[in-house]
C-alpha cells in the first residue's frame, strides 16, 4: 500500500531542493546585475553587490585645510573646517569611527581624541559631526596634513549608469536606438511565425489531405537541422533576390528558424484537443476556418503564449542571427546584444556599465516572462469534457 | 423533422469492415435506440449519419434526400456527444448560439429562440455561466440546448449519460424522454445501457459486430427475442438457456424434464436451447421445467432472486420477496409454457 494516490513520494525533498538551487542560480545573478546597476565604480571595486544594501565601514585618506585655510591664534597655526563635507569627504551622512595620523596606524585614534602627529608640533581633533581642529607651531604645508579617517557610510544608489546608458548623447554608450531596434527585430520576429504555424498546425492536426503525415516527418526532421548550415545559402539568397541585409531579411530568418518547432509545439497541443469539440463544431455548421478561429485558437492560447515566449526570449537575445542578415557596416541596426558585445571592448573596465547594459537588455524579457508566465500553467480546458 | 433511412450501409476500415450492410427506416417523429456491446458499430453508424466518418457503401436518407456526399452542417442534423463537447471558452449562452451563427435569423429572433430553448431545458439563469462553472447534469443540458436550438430535423445522441452518475442518469433520461414528447422531433439514441434503451426507445435496434440483430418496440424484444444474443442483451438479470434437445414433438431437457411448446419451425439439428426469464420462473410445482438447490439469494424488496443450482448449471429465478426459500432448500422451478423461448443451439435463431 506504499503506491496509493496521494501518498507522498520519498523524492520529494530531492525535488524541493532542486526547485530551490534552480531558483538561486537564476535569482542571485539577476539580482547582482540589478544592484551592480546602481553602483559607482569604487562602491564595485571596493565591494561586492550583496553589501550594497548595508552600511559600510570604510577607511578614506583626506586631507586638512592648507595654508590658505589657517588662521593663527595664540601663536599657533588653527585650521577648522569638516572632515566629512570637505573636498573629497563621504558626506553628510556617514558616521565617523576613528581616525588616524599615520599610514601604518590608520585607526589608532577614537573621535573625540585629539591626535599628537609624530614630530609633537601638530595635533588634530575630530568631533562626531566631522568638524575637525587642526594646531600646528609651524605655518602648516600648501597642502594640508593627511588624515585617515574610518567612517560608516549609509547604502548609496545612483541612476548615473541608466542616465549614461539610456539618455546620454555619445553614440557608444546609449542603447536606446539598440533598444528600439532590438524591439524592432522580436516583435515582427514573434508574432509572424506564430501566425503561420498556428494555420499550419491546424491543417496538420484536423484536416484530412494526403502526404500530412509526410510534412508532420518533415517538420520534425527540421527540428534538428542546425540553423548555422543555413546562414551563408540563406544570405545569399537574400542578397540575390534584392532583400540584403535589413530588417526584412532578419523576420525571415527568424520566421523560418522558429517555424519548425513552433508547427511541431502547437500541432501537439491541438491534436490534443477533444475531437468531439471539433465534430461538434462540424454538425453546428462551421467551416474549417470557423473552426480555427473561433474554437481552435482560443483554446490553444496556452500553446500560442508558450511558443510566444520562447521565440521572444530566444530572438531578444539572439546575436548571431542579427549580426549575420541585419547588421551593417553603418551600425545603425544594431541590437543591444550586439551593442553589449561593443561595450565589453570599449568600456571593459567599467563594471557600472556593463552591468547596466545588461540589466537594461534583460528587463524586457523579464517582464514578458512574469506577466505570461500563469499562462503557461494554466489549463484553459479545465470544464470541457467530464 | 424528417424520417430517416438506412440502405445497406457498409463501413470499412482500410480492409476491415466494420459494418455490414445496415438497413433501417426510422419514421418522422421516431425515438429509436441504438444498443449494442461496445463494438458493435453503433456509435459508427451515428457518425456516418451525422457525416463525421465517410459510407464505404449503402444510402443514407433524412428526409427523403440522399444525404452521402453532404457535410455535417448541410443534413440538418444535431448530435450530442458522450463528453458534451461544450466550447469551454464560452459561456452557455455563446455554445447554445453557436450553432446559430451560420442561420440567416435576424438577431432578435436568435435571441428569443435561446431563451425558449433555456426555458425549455430550466437553465435562464445559467445562461452567463462558464462551462467549467457547472454540474455534469447542466453540462448535459447545455449541450442537448445547442442542438435544440437550431431546431434539426434529426437528433442524434451519442452514449449522451453515460457519463453521468447513476441517479442524475435516471432524472436525465426521464428528461430526454419528456423533450421528445413535447418536441417531438426524430431522435437517434446510441447507447450500451440496456435500461436506459428499454426505457427510452420507441423502437430498439439491437446491433453486434456490425450486424443488427433485432428491430422491435421494447416489448417485442423483450418478449419475443429473435436470437440468443438480444435474449441475453435485453433484461436484467438476463435470460437462462437451458440446453435441451428435441424428441418428437417434445423438448427434453439436461436432467431429464421434458416441456411441450409448439414451434413454428423445426431446428437444424437435434439439440436446442430453452430460454426463460427469471421473473417467468418461479418456485411453482404446476408447470415444472426443472429443479435445483438454492446457493444466492439477492433480496431486492418486492422479490427475491435465488440462484439455483441445477443439472443444466446455475440458473436464476425469481421468489416472492415476503416468503424466499432458504439457501439450501431444494426448489421446484416452474414457468408457463408461453414464457418459455426455444433457440436453434446451432444457429442462435428463435424458434418459438
Amino acid at each position: 500500500m506504499d503506491n496509493i494516490a496521494g501518498s507522498k513520494s520519498g523524492l520529494t525533498w530531492a525535488v524541493h531542493i532542486s526547485v530551490a538551487f534552480l531558483v538561486a542560480l537564476w535569482l542571485f545573478p539577476t539580482l547582482g546585475l540589478l544592484v551592480s546597476s546602481f553602483r559607482t565604480t569604487d562602491q564595485i571595486s571596493s565591494s561586492g553587490w550583496w553589501k550594497a544594501m548595508f552600511p559600510t565601514e570604510q577607511t578614506i585618506q583626506l586631507r586638512t585645510g592648507g595654508t590658505a585655510e589657517a588662521v593663527q591664534q595664540d601663536g599657533l597655526y588653527v585650521v577648522e573646517g569638516n572632515l566629512l563635507t570637505d573636498e573629497g569627504g563621504p558626506g553628510m551622512g556617514s558616521k565617523p569611527v576613528a581616525f588616524g595620523v599615520s599610514s601604518r596606524e590608520i585607526g589608532a585614534y577614537e573621535i573625540g581624541e585629539t591626535a599628537v602627529y609624530s614630530d609633537g608640533d601638530e595635533t588634530l581633533t575630530i568631533a562626531e559631526d566631522g568638524a575637525y581642529r587642526y594646531t600646528s607651531v609651524e605655518e602648516p604645508g600648501r597642502r594640508g596634513q593627511r588624515v585617515f579617517l574610518t567612517a560608516v557610510t549609509p547604502a548609496q544608489a545612483t541612476l548615473d549608469n541608466y542616465k549614461t546608458i539610456l539618455f546620454s548623447g555619445s553614440g557608444q554608450d546609449n542603447m536606446a536606438k539598440a533598444f528600439f531596434n532590438t524591439l524592432t527585430v522580436t516583435v515582427p520576429a514573434t508574432i509572424i511565425p506564430i501566425v503561420i504555424a498556428a494555420f499550419a498546425a491546424y491543417a496538420l492536426a484536423w484536416m484530412d489531405f494526403p502526404g500530412r503525415a509526410l510534412l508532420i516527418a518533415l517538420v520534425v526532421a527540421l527540428l534538428v537541422v542546425p540553423l548555422q548550415l543555413a546562414l551563408i545559402p540563406l544570405l545569399r539568397l537574400h542578397l540575390g533576390i534584392g532583400i540584403g541585409k535589413g530588417y526584412l531579411g532578419v523576420w525571415l530568418a527568424h520566421t523560418a528558424f522558429g517555424l519548425p518547432l513552433a508547427i511541431y509545439l502547437l500541432r501537439n497541443y491541438m491534436v490534443g484537443l477533444p475531437r468531439d469539440i471539433i465534430e461538434n463544431a462540424k454538425v453546428d455548421g462551421a467551416t474549417d476556418f470557423q473552426i480555427f478561429t473561433k474554437i481552435i485558437l482560443p483554446l490553444s492560447f496556452p500553446a500560442l503564449a508558450s511558443f510566444a515566449i520562447f521565440q521572444f526570449l530566444w530572438t531578444w537575445n539572439d546575436l548571431l542571427v542579427a549580426k549575420v542578415f541585419l547588421i551593417d557596416a553603418t551600425g545603425s541596426t544594431t541590437v543591444m546584444t550586439n551593442q553589449i558585445v561593443e561595450l565589453l571592448g570599449t568600456r571593459g573596465g567599467n563594471w557600472e556599465i556593463l552591468a547596466t547594459a545588461a540589466f537594461v537588455s534583460i528587463s524586457v524579457p523579464l517582464v514578458v516572462f512574469f506577466a505570461m508566465q500563469r499562462y503557461l500553467v494554466r489549463g484553459l480546458l479545465a470544464g470541457s469534457v467530464k | 423533422m424528417a424520417n430517416l433511412a438506412l440502405r445497406s450501409l457498409t463501413k470499412s476500415y482500410g480492409s476491415t469492415e466494420v459494418l455490414h450492410g445496415i438497413s433501417l427506416d426510422v419514421s418522422d417523429g421516431e425515438f429509436v435506440v441504438f444498443v449494442g456491446p461496445s463494438g458493435c458499430g453503433k456509435s459508427t453508424t451515428l457518425r456516418l449519419i451525422a457525416g463525421l466518418e465517410e459510407t464505404t457503401s449503402g444510402i443514407i436518407e433524412i428526409g427523403d434526400r440522399e444525404v452521402n456526399n453532404l457535410e455535417p452542417k448541410e443534413r440538418d442534423i444535431a448530435m450530442v456527444f458522450q463528453n458534451y463537447a461544450i466550447y469551454p471558452h464560452m459561456s452557455v449562452k455563446k455554445n447554445i448560439a453557436f450553432g446559430l451563427r451560420s442561420s440567416k435569423m435576424p438577431k432578435a429572433d436568435k435571441e428569443k429562440r435561446i431563451q425558449e430553448v433555456a426555458g425549455i431545458l430550466d437553465m435562464t439563469e445559467l445562461l452567463d455561466r462558464k462551462p467549467s462553472q457547472l454540474s455534469g447534469g447542466q453540462r448535459q443540458r447545455v449541450a442537448i440546448g445547442r442542438a435544440m436550438v437550431r431546431d434539426p430535423a434529426v437528433f442524434l445522441f451519442d452514449e449522451p449519460l453515460s457519463n453521468l452518475d447513476a441517479q442524475l442518469r435516471t432524472q436525465m433520461r426521464l428528461e430526454i424522454k419528456r423533450l421528445h414528447q413535447r418536441v417531438g422531433s426524430t431522435i437517434i439514441f446510441v447507447t450500451h445501457d440496456q435500461v436506459e434503451a428499454m426505457t427510452m426507445a420507441d423502437r430498439i435496434v439491437i446491433m453486434k459486430d456490425g450486424h443488427i440483430q433485432q428491430v422491435g418496440t421494447p416489448s417485442e424484444v423483450y418478449h419475443k427475442p429473435a436470437n440468443t444474443f438480444v435474449a441475453r442483451f435485453i433484461g436484467a438479470p438476463s435470460m437462462n438457456l437451458l440446453p435441451a434437445s428435441m424428441s418428437g414433438e417434445m423438448i427434453c431437457l439436461t436432467g431429464g424434464r421434458q416441456v411441450e411448446v409448439t414451434l413454428k419451425e423445426l431446428p437444424s439439428g437435434k439439440d436446442v436451447l430453452v430460454g426463460v426469464r427469471p421473473d417467468d420462473l418461479l418456485p411453482d410445482d404446476v408447470n415444472p421445467v426443472i429443479s435445483g438447490k438454492v446457493t444466492v439469494l439477492e433480496p431486492l424488496g418486492p422479490e427475491t432472486l435465488i440462484y439455483v443450482e441445477t443439472a443444466s448449471g446455475e440458473i436464476i429465478a425469481e421468489a416472492d420477496g415476503r416468503s424466499p426459500p432458504r439457501v439450501g432448500d431444494t426448489v421446484n422451478l416452474g414457468a408457463g409454457p408461453e414464457h418459455l423461448h426455444v433457440f436453434d443451439a446451432k444457429t442462435g435463431e428463435a424458434l418459438t
